[in-house]
């Protein structure tokens, strides 16, 4: 059919887009572009650097766009649950507890402690969420959301209260999100949980198409409404808790990108997830670019830089397009 | 072969009783139709057949009980047409047809030629074909209707519940949707059970009545049967008359209370 043939065209020009971005990203710094004497810049700095904000920019993105779907919600993004509200919490009980009496570690412990307060954090909205509510509405489900990031976000201002100014910098810094000091190392944390939860969304893409026509509906048209949530969820917040453990909190990539590519291509999520990755691994690679330059050799936050960007580009999006779910 | 049974079914929301334990069979390729007043539990009966809430009692579908089957295996059987589908605004007629044919979809799989073939050929029986590319939302009332339906057929399921399936449209609409449904019940052997308000338009399509009144069931038989002044007067708590045209055609009026 012509909408499927359509679908290929706006995923290779996404995949172009991306190229670009890649292209950009590794050529641009503060060391200059490309040539044989800043190599080791290149490869150690500029290029994890890059991959790792186009796994982090693909990640969050299809998190979000998969999120928007099992929500049915168009202004819901892959922290909706608490992950950001887990994750925040553990940075920062890590960073609390001393950065230098952690630094012999074997294994270093503040993305560890991102990761499973995140992970912690949405369980228990999750159980919260199916207890005390009807299995059949989502409300239930982001209300206890709402919850868990309060109760997570207090924890923190106690812990943070009662902290030095060096260590509610260092939060505060974690927090905005940043790439700052990516590496390899970083990258090869990141990518198995990525590889697995994107295959997992991915596979759910049908899914998400059957759940636009509600819940009810679509449990009479034979899908298991409540297995296919509870695994989209858990495997988006899989995801995004590997990535926000190495990244921070990057704000806004999970809903504008996924908003943005519905807006052009349409609603289908047989389309709308595989080209969130593509566009939202560019979108990443090229916000932190400015990051690097601006403030040179200070470095802007990546978190400010994509809400600085994307939300003047959603904005305008949002008058010329119509937005639809 | 499609008999669809409703034994001792019941209903309750928070121990709050919706539907008392009613039994009712509708043979295969019948048309029962659910009438009463609003809350009588129409819907619930309807809902609870379609696995939508939680029932008492049994569903059976040619002999098989509908708890014992999995969601998929359900959703061959029973198709449901609910009061208000939803209708994402982008999705085109042919994507949403298709959308019909999802419990014959392996769970990592995607549709297959036949299944494109299946949403292809309900498009063309119910003359759709032109429309297969249309945006949901450029649809009008009437439209919407025929392609709600048209994914309900594709499902191959051959019992089909259509929860007021009339109560949007206008009297020309009304008719073409419910020929639609007679055509396919006729065409297909499909079993239907529909809730409707209008009881003219009742007795006119289905061939048996089945009268609700908070929860329970007062009357059933043919049109002819419950379609009758003293009935309609005690449960709808209305004064009306009820006229018979030659062919047995029943049309209930409404008497006006007082006139000036």
């Amino acid at each position: 059919m012509t909408t499927n043939r359509r679908g290929w065209v706006w995923l290779l020009a996404a995949t172009l887009l991306l190229a670009a971005a890649v292209v950009l990203g590794v050529m641009v710094g503060p060391a200059g572009s490309l040539s044989a004497a800043n190599w080791n810049i290149i490869w150690n700095v500029r290029m994890p650097r890059v991959a790792l904000a186009a796994i982090v920019g693909a990640m969050l993105s299809l998190a979000g766009a998969s999120y928007q779907g099992v929500f049915r919600n168009p202004l819901v993004d892959p922290y909706l649950l608490g992950a950001a509200g887990g994750a925040g919490l553990g940075a920062t009980m890590v960073i609390a507890f001393g950065r230098a009496a952690t630094s012999d570690w074997f294994v270093d412990p503040l993305p560890l402690a991102a990761f499973l307060g995140a992970i912690a954090a949405v369980t228990v909205t999750y159980l919260a969420g199916a207890a005390f509510g009807s299995m059949r509405t989502s409300t239930s489900l982001v209300l206890a959301g709402v919850a868990v990031a309060s109760l997570t976000s207090a924890i923190q201002a106690f812990v943070l209260q009662r902290s030095s100014d060096g260590v509610i910098r260092a939060v505060y810094n974690w927090l905005l999100g940043s790439l700052v000091n990516a590496s390899w190392h970083d990258v090869r944390l990141v990518l198995p949980y990525v590889v697995v939860s994107g295959a997992v969304l991915l596979a759910h893409r049908r899914h998400l198409d059957v759940l636009r026509v509600g819940d009810d509906e679509a449990l009479t048209l034979g899908l298991d409404v409540r297995r296919v949530r509870i695994t989209v969820v858990a495997a988006a917040t899989i995801g995004t808790a590997a990535v926000v453990s190495v990244s921070g909190l990057i704000a806004f990539v999970g809903i504008v990108v996924p908003h943005a590519v519905r807006m052009v291509c349409g609603g289908s999520y047989r389309r709308v997830l595989p080209i969130s990755i593509a566009v939202g691994a560019a979108f990443l690679i090229l916000a932190d670019i400015p990051g690097r330059m601006l403030q040179n050799p200070a470095e802007t936050p990546l978190g400010v830089v994509t809400a600085f960007c994307g939300a003047p580009f959603f904005m305008v999006l949002l008058r010329t397009r119509r937005a639809t779910v | 072969m499609s008999e669809l049974l409703f034994g001792d079914l019941s209903v309750s929301y928070d121990g709050r009783v919706a539907v008392h334990p009613l039994t009712l069979a509708v043979p295969s390729g019948g048309w029962l139709c659910l009438i009463g007043p609003n809350g009588a539990g129409k819907s619930s009966v309807l809902r609870s057949a379609c696995g939508l809430v939680a029932h008492g009692g049994s569903v059976t579908v040619a002999g098989v009980d509908t708890a014992t089957m999995s969601t998929r295996r359900r959703s061959r059987a029973i198709a449901f047409v609910p009061q208000v589908p939803v209708l994402p605004a982008d999705m085109t007629v042919y994507e949403y047809v298709l959308l019909g044919r999802s419990p014959f979809i392996s769970y990592f799989g995607v549709a297959s030629a036949s299944d494109r073939a299946a949403a292809a050929e309900v498009l063309g029986e119910l003359d759709l074909a032109d429309f297969a590319q249309r945006r949901l939302e450029t649809l009008s009332g009437g439209e919407r209707q025929r392609i709600v339906l048209a994914r309900a057929i594709a499902q191959g399921s051959p019992v089909l519940l259509l929860d007021e399936p009339t109560s949007a449209l206008d009297i020309g609409h009304q008719q073409q949707a419910l020929e639609l449904v007679d055509r396919m019940r006729r065409e297909r052997g499909l079993t239907v059970v529909s809730a409707m308000h209008d009881l003219t338009l009742a007795g006119l399509y289905a061939d048996r009545l089945a009268l609700l009144h908070e929860g329970g069931l007062v009357a059933q038989g043919s049109p002819a049967e419950v379609l009758r002044a003293e009935i309609l007067s005690e449960f709808y708590g209305v004064s009306v008359r009820v006229h018979y045209e030659d062919d047995g055609t029943a049309i209930v009026i409404p008497n006006r209370r007082t006139r000036v």
